[in-house]
């Protein structure tokens, strides 16, 4: 007979998600709440999906417990006394939410729904080719690094007791040239749509540790989203001061630098990766400009014919998030309106006053479907 | 229902099924006829997860619980051994991956068990066809979710699970009122008018004295109070008042059926787990694992009687317990002449060679539960040697610590934390509050205060049911306070401010 337990574990499910659901325009706003968990995991607090009743609070109810020990040493932390008490009758310790495991695509998927995000076409259509190796098959000649040792045997054994040259007693199986078998390997072509996200970031004195956050919590979102739109995702990362590098993502993230702004220099920087590793005809290219919108002003005219000329023609598109700061002036965002017109086919800009914007600013960003 | 589906034990096994089960009866255990089944792990999560009958009725929670159960095992954090269910016959889950010497162990484990359910008087009045009970509830559980909607029903249940503790423990023995309000007993007399209005000089003869004291005193029907008396079962007092339909009157008398059949193994944990594992550990070390088995017995029974970073082990206590008293009542050890005798030496080896242990244990786990086996037989002698100690919460350091290891204090937090569960005890005391058919619940406040997010989610639980605000009243801050939720808002009352939070 079957058992309703799928069907419960189904229903369990649901409700998680329209927890999630519900609760979404949170998670995003305060992506610290979510761990990571390996690699296509996070794992999410779920408020009070237990059954609440009228119970003790924790941390009135004593108990009693077994062991060694002295009149005022610990027995456990507050809220987790270990395990025991518990059995004994009350029952401290649990909390009012459970950490439920939920996979980036259903995020992503959550995500979409909530936000209506537009799926995603993506642009070269299927030109690059992915070749994969597997070793599915035997062959009865190759090298010998690749012999099928179990199979070369086995052939030999049966062509010896099929000719009788096989005696039980003496079991000596001794292979020749035509038993011999071989693993092979077949190629596998399948069409990968490339997609890489670059991330510019200004770390001059006036981007606060504040700015960051917001930074990263936006960014996580896009990396779900994106990632879940194409197969295989390429991050990129770029931080500028008055000068520009390309770096890896915890120094991206951790890098502060007391300079001054010139846009231009990330804008290089960009453009020479795009020229270099990312031909625009294989790869869907998008850029995400993070700043708090100071920039020297002498610098912006060169930064905007690099960006017109030599980034824009060849992306998907270009983000560019302006954090609000207490030091920034935040003018480059009006620089950028004004010189590419309000309604720039491949740019999309929003401010973010704080964490609560994130989640208009991610519908900016992603709701174009580019 | 699950009979049919059960695969006949492997021939090895099945032979020592027969072989454990004379052994046990040889001992005295009186048990229903045992049914034993061996399924994988995965399966035995599943009947877990479901409560121990996988028959019953659909729920989320089934679900959250097989994943955490799942969760557990796939991490080799933990593994269910056995499954025993109450239940005439009775029966028993073993887990196919066991070795042999676990199987054995299991079984005699279950017997154990068997007989406790069927001999202890606090499970005399549970449902023993409780597997077919069950498979009905979920046949109508499921019959309602066709006919209005899967949601509507589930979320019927959270509510009705959220009170599932507010039943009277003691009901079935103690008939504190007739079962269903006969409301044909209500005399509803005429309202009599009271004073009428007239001027000063008028009222002496508009309103006699003597009239007036006969309305106070003779006929004047009290007020009808809604209990007559404060009650524990609150599922029942909603039951009979509160404005459900005949699909959720049904779902809530099922969830309060099975609450009642639940309560008495809440009521005997320790008791129950001491006593199997009493038997199996009698059984295994003198008559059935074999001499090369037995160091893999010793280890996996330490393994579930051990005592882990301070904590109680109810596993342990049990049989520690049982075993104790079956000494002391085999040496005398006890009664009037003992209890005055302090001197240490004379004490311990005090032996009127009586012999009456194993009559005594048989004895307590007949008529005893937790509650009353600790206050009972739990002595300074046995406190002293198991090294227990009370703990509290110090909101200086937010630890637990250890309080003292005084006997009287000890043995008072250990009933404390056996009174009712370990959990507060409350009462519906008014069904029309305020005279405006509202529900009053009053918390007997004994020093711990409840848990205010959980005793607000369930007010709003609570609210589902009864349609119309609802009360509780207790203590918070050493305050007298009524929490309340109107179907809007929680509202704090401690007499002089009043808060109020919106809930989203």
């Amino acid at each position: 007979m079957p058992l309703d337990i799928e069907r419960d574990q189904r229903r369990f499910k649901e409700i998680v998600r329209g927890r999630l659901r519900k609760n979404l325009r949170k998670y995003v706003t305060q992506g610290e709440m979510m761990g990571r968990k390996g690699k296509d995991l996070v794992s999410i607090p779920i408020p009070s999906l237990d059954v609440p009743r009228f119970k003790f609070g924790d941390n009135g109810a004593g108990g009693v417990g077994t062991g060694e020990g002295e009149e005022g040493q610990p027995v456990g932390k507050g809220g987790q006394p270990q395990g025991g008490p518990g059995e004994a009758g009350s029952d401290p310790g649990s909390e009012h939410f459970m950490e439920v495991d939920v996979s980036l695509d259903e995020l992503a998927e959550i995500l979409g729904d909530e936000l209506e995000l537009p799926r995603i076409l993506p642009k070269g259509d299927a030109s690059l080719q992915d070749e994969k190796s597997k070793y599915d098959s035997i062959r009865s000649t190759g090298p010998e690094s690749l012999r099928h040792k179990k199979r070369t045997y086995l052939k030999a054994l049966k062509r010896q007791i099929s000719t009788g040259e096989y005696t039980p007693d003496d079991p000596r199986v001794v292979p020749i040239k035509s038993d011999k078998q071989y693993r092979s390997w077949s190629t596998i072509q399948h069409p990968e749509v490339n997609a890489v996200i670059i991330y510019v970031m200004d770390v001059s004195g006036s981007m606060t540790d504040d700015q960051k956050e917001i930074v990263r919590t936006e960014a996580f979102w896009i990396d779900t989203w994106l990632g879940s739109q194409y197969k295989g995702i390429e991050k990129r990362y770029i931080i500028h001061d008055a000068v520009a590098k390309e770096v890896d993502e915890h120094t991206f993230y951790h890098t502060r630098e007391s300079g001054g702004t010139r846009i231009s220099s990330a804008y290089k920087v960009c453009a020479d990766l795009i020229e270099k590793d990312f031909p625009p005809a294989d790869w869907n290219i998008y850029v995400f400009q993070f700043s708090d919108g100071d920039n020297w002003g002498e610098d912006n005219e060169k930064a905007f014919s690099e960006l017109g000329d030599r980034i824009l023609p060849h992306v998907n598109l270009y983000a560019y998030g302006q954090v609000e700061s207490p030091y920034g002036s935040g003018e480059f965002l009006g620089r950028l309106k004004s010189r590419f017109g309000e309604s720039h086919e491949a740019i999309v800009t929003s401010e973010i006053e704080d964490k609560d914007a994130i989640y208009e600013s991610i519908k900016t960003f992603l709701g174009k479907g580019k | 229902m699950p009979i049919s589906e059960i695969a006949p034990l492997p021939a090895e096994l099945q032979e020592w099924q027969e072989k454990i089960e004379k052994l046990a009866a040889g001992h005295g255990l009186d048990f229903f006829p045992t049914i034993f089944e061996m399924v994988p792990a995965d399966r035995l999560n599943e009947i877990a997860a479901k409560g121990g009958f996988p028959v019953r009725y659909p729920h989320w929670r089934f679900g959250m619980e097989y994943e955490k159960l799942g969760k557990g095992y796939h991490y080799g954090l933990q593994k269910i051994y056995e499954l025993v269910i109450n239940n005439d016959p009775c029966y028993a889950y073993l887990m196919a991956s066991n070795e042999l010497v676990d199987q054995k162990l299991v079984m005699a484990h279950v017997y154990g068990h068997c007989d406790f359910f069927k001999c202890n008087a606090w499970f005399g009045h549970t449902n023993r066809k409780m597997m077919d009970q069950m498979a009905n509830h979920g046949a109508r559980i499921r019959r309602y979710m066709d006919e209005v909607g899967v949601e509507p029903v589930e979320e019927f249940i959270d509510a009705c699970l959220s009170i599932e503790d507010l039943i009277d423990i003691h009901s079935p023995f103690i008939k504190r009122r007739a079962d269903r309000h006969d409301p044909g007993e209500r005399k509803d007399a005429p309202p009599k008018p009271a004073r009428f209005q007239s001027s000063e000089y008028l009222d002496p003869f508009v309103n006699p004295k003597a009239e007036l004291r006969r309305d106070d005193t003779e006929d004047t029907p009290k007020p009808h109070k809604i209990p007559e008396h404060p009650e524990r079962d609150v599922m029942l007092f909603l039951l009979e008042r509160a404005p459900l339909n005949a699909w959720q009157a049904d779902v809530l008398s099922i969830i309060r059926d099975e609450a009642y059949y639940f309560a008495p193994q809440g009521q005997t944990k320790i008791m129950n787990e001491g006593w199997a594992s009493y038997w199996h550990s009698k059984m295994m070390t003198t008559q059935i694992a074999s001499a090369a088995e037995i160091v893999q017995f010793a280890d996996h029974h330490s393994g579930t009687v051990a005592s882990s970073g301070g904590s109680l082990n109810p596993y342990k206590l049990g049989i520690e317990l049982f075993r104790d008293i079956e000494d002391r009542w085999n040496r005398g050890a006890y009664g009037k002449e003992y209890e005055e005798c302090d001197d240490h030496a004379e004490r311990q080896d005090w032996d009127r060679q009586l012999g009456g242990g194993r009559d005594k244990i048989f004895e307590v786990r007949r008529v005893h539960n937790d509650l009353t086996f600790i206050d009972s037989f739990l002595t300074l002698d046995f406190v002293r040697e198991h090294k227990l100690f009370k703990f509290g919460y110090n909101p200086g350091t937010e630890y637990y610590e250890i309080e003292t290891r005084a006997f009287p204090q000890v043995k008072s937090q250990l009933l404390v934390n056996l009174t009712n569960l370990g959990r507060p005890h409350i009462s519906v005391v008014d069904g029309n509050y305020k005279n405006r058919g509202e529900l009053y619940l009053e918390h007997a406040y004994t020093g711990v205060e409840l848990q205010m997010n959980y005793a607000q989610d369930t007010l709003q639980n609570l609210h589902r049911l009864w349609t119309r605000p609802v009360h509780i009243a207790t203590v918070i801050d050493e305050v007298e306070t009524i929490v309340s939720f109107d179907g809007k808002s929680v509202t704090v009352d401690q007499g002089d401010e009043v808060e109020s939070e919106e809930d989203d």
